[in-house]
Formats: C-alpha cells, sequence, structure tokens
C-alpha cells in the first residue's frame, strides 16, 4: 500500500466508522423512543456509500433510498442535521417533514429519501438529462437495493439512459433480501449485470465489502459516465447485518448466514488491511473512534436542543410561497 | 391593433408551446411520439423540424421513466413539458406525479421545487371505449402539491401553458379531446393568462351551471336552450381544478341561489362532490334548491356511440337539472 493509498483507504475507514458508529446510537435512540416512524439501518453495507461517494464531485447529484443514512452523511450533509430530522425538530435537514427516510440536503445534490422502491431512478435520470441539456461535466450517483430490479421504474430507466447515453451511475446494492424477500425467491436471472448489460451499458460486478475496491469501481465509472459513454451499473454486494428495520423479526434468514457476513465486517476488514501496511495502530483507531464519538455526541445533542415547527406552519411547503405575480 | 385570426384549440396549443421553446432554452417537450409522429392528437406536428430532437424528444412508452425524468430534469434546471397520450396512460405515471412530484417540496421542508408541466388527454366523445376516454382529472385535483387546470377556450389553449411553465410547482393540463377541433379567433398578439381564477362565461341570474373543459360547451348550449324558456343561466369555467377558485362559484351561486354541477367525472367521489359541498358548508342558507349534479353514468365508458352518448353529460340532462332546481321553487 503506498501513502497515498493508505491515506485514501484511511479516509474510507473514518467514514465507515462515522456511519457505523451513528447508526448504532439510532437504534439506541429508537429504543429510548426519540426516533420514531420506520427506521432502516446500514450497518454492514457501509463500503458501498462510502466508496461511491468518494469518487464524486461536490456538483455530481445522490439519489439514495430509505436507507440512506450512510449516503447523506458520507455525502456531507450534517450529523446534526440528519438526527435532528429524525427527532422530528425544526433543524432537521427537512425541518422534520422528511423523517429517516426522507433525508434531503440540495446544497448538497442530495435528492434524498426515496422509500417506494425503484422511485428515485427516472429522477436519477431525469437530472442526468439536465446536466446534458445544459452541457455540465455532472454525473447523478443513484442507489437502489435488489428488489428495484423487479420493478418496472427500474426496466424503464435502464433503457432510457442507455437510449439517451445519459451519465447515470447506478448503484445496485445487492443485499441479497428485499426486505425478506431473497433475490432467488423473486428473480429468474440472478445474475443483475445481465439485466443491467441487455440495455447496452457496462455493468460489473464489485465486492461491496471491500471499500478501496467499491471507489475504485466507481471512479472508473463516474470517469466513464462524464466522458459521455451513457450510463454504467455497478452490482454492489453487500450484506445488512441487522434486521431490515425495527419491525424485522427476521425469520427468513439464517443466523449462521448471518454470522459468516459479519467476518467480513467492511470496517473490520480495512482496519487489518491498513494494520498490515503499517498505515494503523491502536492509537489511530482509537482517536478515529474517539473523533466519531464526540460528533455523535454533538449530534445529539443538537438534536435534543432542538426546537419544534409550529402546528400553525402545518400546511406550509405544499406549495411554493413564491409564485410569479 | 393586430388583427385577430382563426385557429385550433389544437394550433393554440401547438403555438403555446412552440412560443415557450422560443422564449426559454430551459424549456423542451418529451412523450410518446411528440416528435416524428407529430403527436397522437396533433399537436405537435411540425415542431420537431423547427425545434430539433434535443428539445422535441421522442420517449419509449415508458410512463413512469419519462414523468420521473421529467421531475428529474426540472430539479436539475430545466423546465420540461411533459405530454402522456391520455388520462388513462397517466396511471401508468401515478408513483412519480403522486408520491414524488406532489411531495419533493414538503418532504424536503422547501428545498426542493419540481417546475413541471404535464400535457395530458382527457374525456370521451371518440368512441374510444374504456380504456381511452375517461375523466380522471378530479383524482389528481385531490392531491395536495398539484395544480390542476383545465383549458375549455382557445385563450387558455393559447396561455395557460406559459403561466404553468413559470409556476414553481407542478402543474397538469388536461385538454379534452372533443375540444382539439375547436375554431374559433384569438387576436394575434394572444399570450399568457392567469391560472387561478375561474371564469363567468355567460352572465345569469336565475341559476348557475359550474362546468370546466369539455362540459363548458355542453353547458354553454344549455344556456341557450333554457334561455330559450326565459331561465336565465349563468355558466361558470372552472379553468382551475386545484386550488379550486370557490369564491367565485359561491359568490355566482349565493346570487342565483341554484346550482347545477357538470363534470365528466363518475359522480361517487367525484369533482362535483367537492363543490356541492363546499356550496352546502358556505352557502347553504343562500340556497333555493338542493345543488344538482350532472355526471357521467358509472359504467367504464363504452365503445358504441349511442351508449357512449348514453354515458356522458350532455346539454339535454342539463337544462333537465336546471329546469328542476327552478321549477322547485321558482
Amino acid at each position: 500500500m503506498t501513502d497515498l493509498d493508505a491515506a485514501a483507504a484511511g479516509a474510507l475507514l473514518r467514514e465507515m466508522l462515522r456511519i457505523r458508529r451513528f447508526e448504532e446510537k439510532c437504534a439506541e435512540l429508537y429504543a429510548q423512543e426519540k426516533i420514531r416512524g420506520f427506521l432502516h439501518l446500514y450497518v454492514g453495507e457501509e463500503a458501498v456509500a462510502a466508496g461511491v461517494c468518494a469518487a464524486l464531485e461536490p456538483d455530481d447529484a445522490v439519489i439514495a433510498t430509505y436507507r440512506e443514512h450512510g449516503h447523506a452523511l458520507a455525502r456531507g450533509v450534517p450529523a446534526t442535521a440528519i438526527l435532528a430530522e429524525m427527532y422530528g425538530k425544526l433543524e432537521g435537514c427537512c425541518r422534520g417533514r422528511g423523517g429517516s427516510m426522507h433525508l434531503f440536503d440540495a446544497s448538497r445534490r442530495f435528492y434524498g429519501g426515496n422509500a417506494i422502491v425503484g422511485g428515485g431512478l427516472p429522477i436519477a435520470v431525469g437530472l442526468a438529462l439536465a446536466d446534458r441539456l445544459q452541457g455540465r461535466p455532472r454525473v447523478s450517483a443513484c442507489f437502489f437495493g435488489e428488489g428495484a430490479v423487479a420493478e418496472g421504474e427500474f426496466h424503464e430507466s435502464m433503457n432510457l439512459a442507455a437510449l439517451w447515453r445519459l451519465p447515470v451511475v447506478f448503484c445496485c446494492e445487492n443485499n441479497l433480501y428485499a426486505m425478506g424477500t431473497a433475490l432467488a425467491r423473486s428473480e429468474s436471472q440472478l445474475d443483475l449485470c445481465v439485466k443491467a448489460a441487455s440495455y447496452g451499458m457496462p455493468a460489473w460486478p464489485v465486492d461491496g465489502m471491500d471499500a478501496p475496491a467499491v471507489a475504485a469501481a466507481a471512479r472508473s465509472a463516474c470517469l466513464a459516465a462524464r466522458a459521455g459513454g451513457g450510463p454504467v451499473f455497478l452490482e454492489l454486494r453487500t450484506y445488512r447485518f441487522r434486521a431490515h428495520s425495527m419491525f424485522d423479526p427476521e425469520l427468513y434468514r439464517d443466523k449462521a448466514e448471518v454470522e459468516r457476513w459479519k467476518e467480513r465486517d467492511p470496517i473490520e476488514a480495512l482496519d487489518r488491511r491498513l494494520r498490515a501496511a503499517g498505515a494503523l495502530d491502536d492509537a489511530g483507531r482509537r482517536s478515529l473512534e474517539d473523533a466519531c464519538a464526540e460528533e455523535i455526541a454533538g449530534a445529539v445533542a443538537f438534536a435534543e436542543a432542538g426546537t419544534l415547527e409550529p402546528v400553525e406552519e402545518l400546511t406550509r411547503f405544499v406549495t411554493s410561497e413564491r409564485r410569479p405575480a | 391593433m393586430s388583427e385577430p385570426r382563426q385557429l385550433s384549440y389544437r394550433d393554440a396549443l401547438r403555438e403555446a408551446i412552440a412560443e415557450a421553446l422560443v422564449r426559454d432554452p430551459r424549456v423542451f417537450l418529451m412523450g410518446e411520439d411528440v416528435g416524428a409522429y407529430g403527436g397522437c392528437y396533433a399537436v405537435s406536428r411540425g415542431l420537431l423540424a423547427e425545434f430539433g430532437p434535443e428539445r422535441i424528444r421522442d420517449t419509449p412508452l415508458s410512463e413512469s421513466a419519462f414523468v420521473g425524468a421529467g421531475i428529474g430534469a426540472a430539479l436539475g434546471g430545466l423546465r420540461p413539458i411533459v405530454e402522456i397520450m391520455t388520462v388513462n396512460f397517466s396511471l401508468l405515471a401515478l408513483d412519480q406525479i403522486v408520491n414524488n412530484a406532489a411531495t419533493l417540496l414538503h418532504m424536503s421542508g422547501g428545498q426542493l421545487s419540481i417546475p413541471l408541466v404535464i400535457r395530458m388527454t382527457t374525456g370521451a366523445g371518440r368512441q374510444l371505449a374504456a380504456q381511452h376516454s375517461h375523466s380522471l382529472e378530479g383524482w389528481f385535483a385531490h392531491v395536495p402539491g398539484l395544480r390542476i387546470v383545465a383549458p375549455a377556450t382557445l385563450e387558455d389553449a393559447r396561455g395557460m401553458l406559459w403561466t404553468a411553465l413559470e409556476d414553481p410547482d407542478p402543474v397538469l393540463i388536461f385538454e379534452h379531446n372533443q375540444l382539439y377541433n375547436l375554431r374559433g379567433s384569438l387576436p394575434a398578439d394572444a399570450g399568457a393568462v392567469d391560472i387561478d381564477r375561474a371564469a363567468i362565461r355567460r352572465a345569469g341570474s336565475h341559476v348557475t351551471l359550474v362546468s370546466y373543459g369539455g362540459t363548458l360547451h355542453k353547458s354553454l348550449a344549455a344556456a341557450d336552450q333554457l334561455a330559450a324558456e326565459g331561465i336565465d343561466a349563468e355558466v361558470i369555467d372552472l379553468r382551475t381544478l386545484r386550488p379550486l377558485d370557490a369564491d367565485t362559484v359561491l359568490r355566482s351561486v349565493a346570487r342565483t341561489r341554484r346550482a347545477v354541477i357538470v363534470d365528466e367525472g363518475w359522480r361517487s367521489g367525484s369533482l362535483s362532490a367537492e363543490i356541492a359541498a363546499r356550496i352546502q358548508e358556505e352557502i347553504f342558507y343562500e340556497l333555493e334548491a338542493p345543488v344538482a349534479r350532472v355526471c357521467s353514468q358509472e359504467v367504464p365508458m363504452p365503445y358504441a356511440r349511442q351508449l357512449e352518448a348514453a354515458a356522458l353529460p350532455q346539454a339535454e340532462g342539463i337544462v333537465a337539472a336546471a329546469r328542476r332546481t327552478v321549477g322547485t321553487h321558482a
């Protein structure tokens, strides 16, 4: 590992740890009923968001799913604003109107936060179309789970993006289960890259538990899309260590399977590689952990101290407040 | 002053699209067969040659993807006009319209506005049967976050589009298929019109006929027949179905004290039900007769000419309903 690689890998480790510790805190806060509604945690899948977002430029767009805390954090949305959103506070990134499943940050081109499986793909196509028509060399990174490939919107969007050669990087997070439905129980074709390739776009499987591999694949994909080569499909093979949501008794998968995947924990895997390369030691890891703990404690304090939007403002933002006269 | 000229509703829509494309480089049109074919109802005929395939963009038969792409393009700074061939096909894009276009501004706490225009054909009368003839605009008018307009006149066909494109929120324009061949005159300098207020298309004092889109002309015909009987009907064109300009309706009905609502949608759970409820909530004690409704019969629209005609609101039915409201307490 070169010094440069070690620095980049260290940044990925830091990002993954932020997400992991943030999600663990969310689970705790959910148990305390500070967070309500549906809560979907990203534990186990951190390498995907950290790796892809590391390959993006500030002007690129990100479209994510309802399991998007990790993407928001990796995109630079402050942990304070995300947590306050889940507390339903005015200081949240959406004033408490979206909650865990609907995080948005226009200033970072973070377009959520879509809780209809497959619903974000057409929007990513449109964002990329706008960039193409306005001559901006940007890409739109669109995250979705493997469950989305069963939706018509997936196929419509893949076709449209490929037909118009739009700069979309389709990031399929294949964690093997659409909620509780295993891929093999819902798809006749299990090789997702075959589906994407049938639309005439490059499609690569990537080890989604290996953050540097994800970042490298995402950089190649962005380079190709940005250069006008049309969309790219990445199948990021990953695994969700925790339940689908806080209401999931996990009847559909084997505990031994979960334990096997945990042996491939993306954080510990990268930790080991950095240590082997002499780029990380106990003190280094401790300092990363301390920084996460401090940031998350700050986010909790921020969310706790946040204010509630007065109910008199309930009907704001249904339509825009400023319309042309 | 420039001379008025003769043209059709279809021509007026085409002029509005062409003008928008010229005035604003962010505007483009996309939909099924809008380019090479010239539009299912020939609204966009000739525009491909004039503006090219980047701005007159034929799409695959993927309603959800191209409507969603319109949302994304609007978020990305463009001003898309998305054409859906007919309202029944819009059901394939309901996810994007209802779950995204209508919600993103609110869910994002005001950060994301969607300046998107969706045009679609609605209504029956061409013997196109039950998958090309329904009037589902009332469903869309149920949804907060959407603005729903229904141009019924040449002036509105010419003028509503630009105002809709200037709006920061999604606007759905419903064009009744029976209006495309409507002919009339417009001043050469006809342009943008408001999309906020209902219009009184004929003044009267005995009964108010509330209509929009395709039912305006049937209501005006009914008003002519009623006049011959000495009943002076006022005819309102709602123009905007959401948000409703209830004030114009309520002021009129408070004067005439009688109302007949004419809606090509089915009666149950319809826009006509909403208007009737508002009249009774607000001006119940002004009424001289129960609020009457003339709606489509509750059947999927049939093909056969006589059955289709029987399923739709017709001038004769409007006349009969108006006569009953007046006869009751005249």
